[in-house]
């Protein structure tokens, strides 16, 4: 699956997308943060405090208990600020 | 009466008459339209900016812009909704987003304006960083604007 990440998550991390295979273990988005940030320091900064990340699968909003089988593309990012 | 939606996402400015004419034109049904512009004000928490650069997330912010107009369709007696929002980099006084609403009376065209507005701070995929003197940071989002979001949920 695609994963995208955007503003100072993207920053932390140093991309802005990236394509990944996670473990059949990881179900979750929540547990897809707590993989992603066993892979690194940029990863652990940009999620350092999980609860305030928001994300979206496949372009629609979604809480962090949200199932991940079949995601095609997953979003990382802060709390958003338009308008 | 058909879905006349129209949601943008651009660098360049927006002309708010043009944009209105392009709502209005051809219609005698039309009593009420609503517009609301978001400028880019010089300070931001007290401290001057150079500029704000708009971050989006490309396709989601459009389906998801689009999706609430919708919504707003569904909800009021509307005749249509335009919605422009300004990415990349917008410095003091030009314009950041547009919302245009036209109904047969004032109240639906004033209320889904508001609600349109409420939902783009709160949830429509956009993020805003500051350039300023000393550097440049990402604007925190504002517990108020959750708030004012929330308001429009049905119970």
């Amino acid at each position: 699956m695609k994963l995208k990440y955007f503003a100072w998550v993207r920053e932390r991390i140093g991309k802005p997308e990236e394509t990944i295979e996670p473990p059949p273990g990881v179900t979750t988005v929540e547990e897809l943060i707590v993989w992603l940030v066993a892979r690194g320091e940029t990863y652990a900064h940009a999620f350092e405090k999980p609860r305030v990340i928001r994300a979206a699968i496949d372009h629609a909003h979604v809480k962090q208990d949200a199932a991940i089988a079949g995601a095609r593309e997953i979003a990382f990012f802060p709390p958003m600020t338009g308008g | 009466m058909t879905d006349n939606i129209t949601v943008r996402i651009q660098e360049t400015d927006f002309d708010i008459a043009r944009e209105i004419a392009g709502l209005t034109a051809e219609r005698s049904d039309i009593g009420a339209v609503v517009s609301f512009t978001g400028v880019c004000r010089g300070s931001e928490e007290g401290s001057a900016i150079a500029a704000l650069t708009l971050e989006h997330y490309p396709g989601m912010a459009e389906a998801e812009i689009a999706r609430h107009a919708e919504t707003a369709m569904s909800r009021w007696p509307l005749f249509g909704i335009r919605v422009v929002h300004r990415v990349g980099r917008i410095t003091p006084g030009e314009n950041i987003v547009l919302v245009v609403t036209a109904s047969k009376h004032r109240q639906a065209a004033f209320e889904a304006a508001e609600f349109m507005m409420d939902y783009l701070k709160a949830n429509a995929p956009f993020w805003k960083r500051v350039e300023a003197a000393g550097g440049t940071k990402w604007i925190e989002a504002r517990d108020h604007d959750d708030a004012a979001a929330a308001r429009w949920t049905k119970s």
